[in-house]
């Protein structure tokens, strides 16, 4: 274990018990090992992502971090404080931001929510003025500071809840899906806002993704879940050549007027046909439109779609590699 | 770095770990409160036509009691004024744990729905947190009514007074309201384990009232044994108003019986807060 370490985990668990209906009145105990041993240490100022299928654990992980879940077993240290035994006092030195679940309050202005945290943090008042103009300038919240919440949009409000999340001066800050739903705009204002934040303030930042460019764009290092234990962690690059043949694929999701053999067309393969609908990978770099017209020009083409490779694929195509 | 090691200072200095928990909650639970009056405000018409109508429901409720009497003259024995006397009571004590802690029963919902996580990354307990939930003015509505039917009752009644039953009035009060918030903190626990128990703990807490209101004679002993010896409601006001009255227990307590009604709502708060430390150990969140 390094000594330095922010964020420390050794050997932690998390086993849940599961009640299932058998029959009408018998019920079966069942254990699910949600978290299954995981052990790993974030220095400070590391910006990490930590991704893996639906049901890896990952939730459960960030959520045994922050004081929300009491792990099973292990040991677990958050800046030298065991989060679910001083879970309030841990409070004060991380921040979290759930991406489908908003801090904020509904009714009122988004600069009230911020004064409640300024005196539910104990934060400065100076230092409150100093943290909000800095978040207020980068996420662009001048004009949304009087508006109530529930008439922002849904990347206003993501980007008012990261604001929210770091008013207390956080050591570490944990984003579960910190751009799920947003668009392209959106996106690139939360992540060139992260990478800032990282490189001034030497904020630790440990987020949860199913977005392959947030990795991209962010993380340095990248931890991999799944079925409860850690199953890659180490550079991006590291990831993506233990997976994969070469560069990760976009996918072209054309539809047929009727099922037809399979396409051929130049830079693109096949590979999944379900009656008229195929599945057409191309290379992530390359463009669409060429692929597209070719398509079109030679098939009976009803509708189509372009599918961004995601972290997914990148992990199936790992398990694949080293199978 | 030096920014960092400072930052830190402050973060311990600000919350040192001696600061009684108790003051921390009641800290926070101002906070919270204070933004929640704040969110009613902004929809005020809605905020005048609840309280209103919180208010017109309530005096509703003890107009039933009053038609009963125009029938007949004693209900189990006991007067109409003397009927005002528990129902006054025990409506102003739920009225005052009602609103300070009312919104408990809406934790089930929040675990279920996952949206308690965002109350435990908060430096605040978290039991202040789930007391203040949507926290409502209106429900001052209660409270009034229960005084004014009080006020009536101590008007009205013929009734010898003592140093001791005059001190009795304002703690039966305080008591009662002391021993539904209780029952509402256990209840609360209770659905960490039970997912959603709300209407159990609103049988105990709004169903308890209910039964407050009329004189203990019309109920059966082991009805009177429950709620004196397993689940004390009889402490909230049949003892202490008994008292009052001169009237004796049903059960035989003596009178200073009376008397332990805040010995007993400190006592109640051992176990329901052991069940609330239990309830939270055992959260278990949702999905993601």
């Amino acid at each position: 274990m390094v000594d330095d370490a922010l964020i420390s985990l050794d050997g932690v668990e998390k086993v849940f018990d599961v009640r299932r209906r058998v029959g009408l009145m018998r019920r079966e105990k069942r254990q699910v090992r949600a978290v299954d041993g995981i052990s790993f240490a974030v220095a400070r100022g590391e910006m990490v992502g930590y991704i893996g299928p639906n049901g890896a654990g990952k939730s459960t992980t960030i959520k045994m971090l922050t004081g929300i879940l009491t792990p099973s077993g292990g040991r677990l240290r958050v800046a030298g404080i065991d989060p679910a035994r001083e879970r309030v006092r841990l409070a004060q030195r991380i921040g979290v931001v759930f991406g489908q679940r908003t801090t904020l309050w509904w009714d009122l202005p988004l600069k009230d929510s911020y004064g409640l945290m300024r005196r539910m943090y104990r934060v400065p008042r100076a230092r409150f003025e100093e943290n909000l103009e800095r978040c207020v300038d980068r996420l662009d919240l001048a004009e949304l500071l009087d508006v109530p919440v529930r008439q922002l949009s849904l990347g206003q409000r993501m980007r008012g809840d990261i604001a929210a999340a770091l008013l207390h001066d956080p050591d570490v800050l944990y984003l579960d899906e910190p751009t799920i739903g947003l668009d392209v705009v959106s996106k690139a204002k939360v992540r060139g806002f992260l990478r800032q934040l990282n490189e001034e303030r030497g904020t630790t930042v440990l987020l949860t993704t199913h977005d392959l460019q947030d990795i991209e764009q962010l993380c340095e290092r990248v931890m991999v879940i799944d079925h409860g234990r850690l199953m890659y962690d180490g550079a991006l690059g590291g990831l993506h050549s233990a997976g994969s043949v070469g560069e990760s694929e976009r996918t072209l999701v054309v539809d047929l007027e009727r099922e037809l053999a399979p396409i051929s067309v130049p830079g693109a393969r096949v590979v999944k046909v379900e009656g008229p609908r195929q599945w057409l990978a191309f290379p992530a770099g390359s463009s669409a439109a060429p692929l597209v017209s070719a398509v079109a020009a030679q098939y009976p083409l009803v509708d189509l779609s372009v599918r961004e490779p995601d972290i997914e694929d990148v992990i199936a195509r790992m398990y694949a590699g080293r199978g | 770095m030096a920014e960092a090691v400072l930052e830190r200072e402050f973060a311990e200095l600000e919350v040192p770990r001696a600061r009684g928990r108790l003051r921390e909650g009641l800290r926070g639970y101002g906070l919270i409160v204070a933004m929640w009056v704040r969110s009613t405000m902004t929809y005020r018409t809605s905020f005048v036509l609840s309280t209103v109508g919180n208010a017109a429901i309530t005096l509703l409720d003890f107009v039933a009691i009053y038609i009963m009497f125009s029938h007949v003259d004693a209900l189990g024995g006991f007067t109409l004024p003397e009927v005002a006397l528990l129902y006054g009571s025990c409506s102003a004590s739920l009225g005052l744990a009602d609103l300070l802690l009312g919104n408990t029963d809406r934790i089930g919902a929040r675990i279920r729905d996952g949206s308690l996580d965002t109350m435990l990354v908060r430096p605040v307990p978290l039991l202040a947190q789930v007391a203040a939930d949507r926290f409502a003015l209106r429900r001052l509505g209660r409270i009034g009514q229960g005084l004014g039917v009080l006020g009536w009752a101590l008007c009205t009644l013929d009734v010898e007074w003592t140093a001791g039953k005059v001190l009795l009035v304002p703690v039966m009060l305080l008591a009662g309201g002391s021993i539904f918030a209780a029952v509402m903190v256990a209840g609360a626990a209770f659905q960490f384990i039970a997912g959603d128990a709300a209407e159990v703990q609103n049988s105990f807490t709004y169903g308890g009232c209910t039964m407050l209101q009329y004189p203990p004679t019309v109920f059966a002993t082991d009805l009177l044994r429950g709620v004196t010896f397993v689940v004390p409601l009889a402490f909230v006001n049949w003892l202490p108003a008994l008292y009052v009255l001169g009237r004796p227990d049903p059960l035989g307590l003596p009178g200073w019986a009376a008397f332990l009604s805040p010995l007993v709502a400190l006592a109640v708060f051992v176990p329901a807060s052991l069940a609330w430390r239990a309830g939270v150990r055992s959260y278990r969140s949702t999905g993601s």
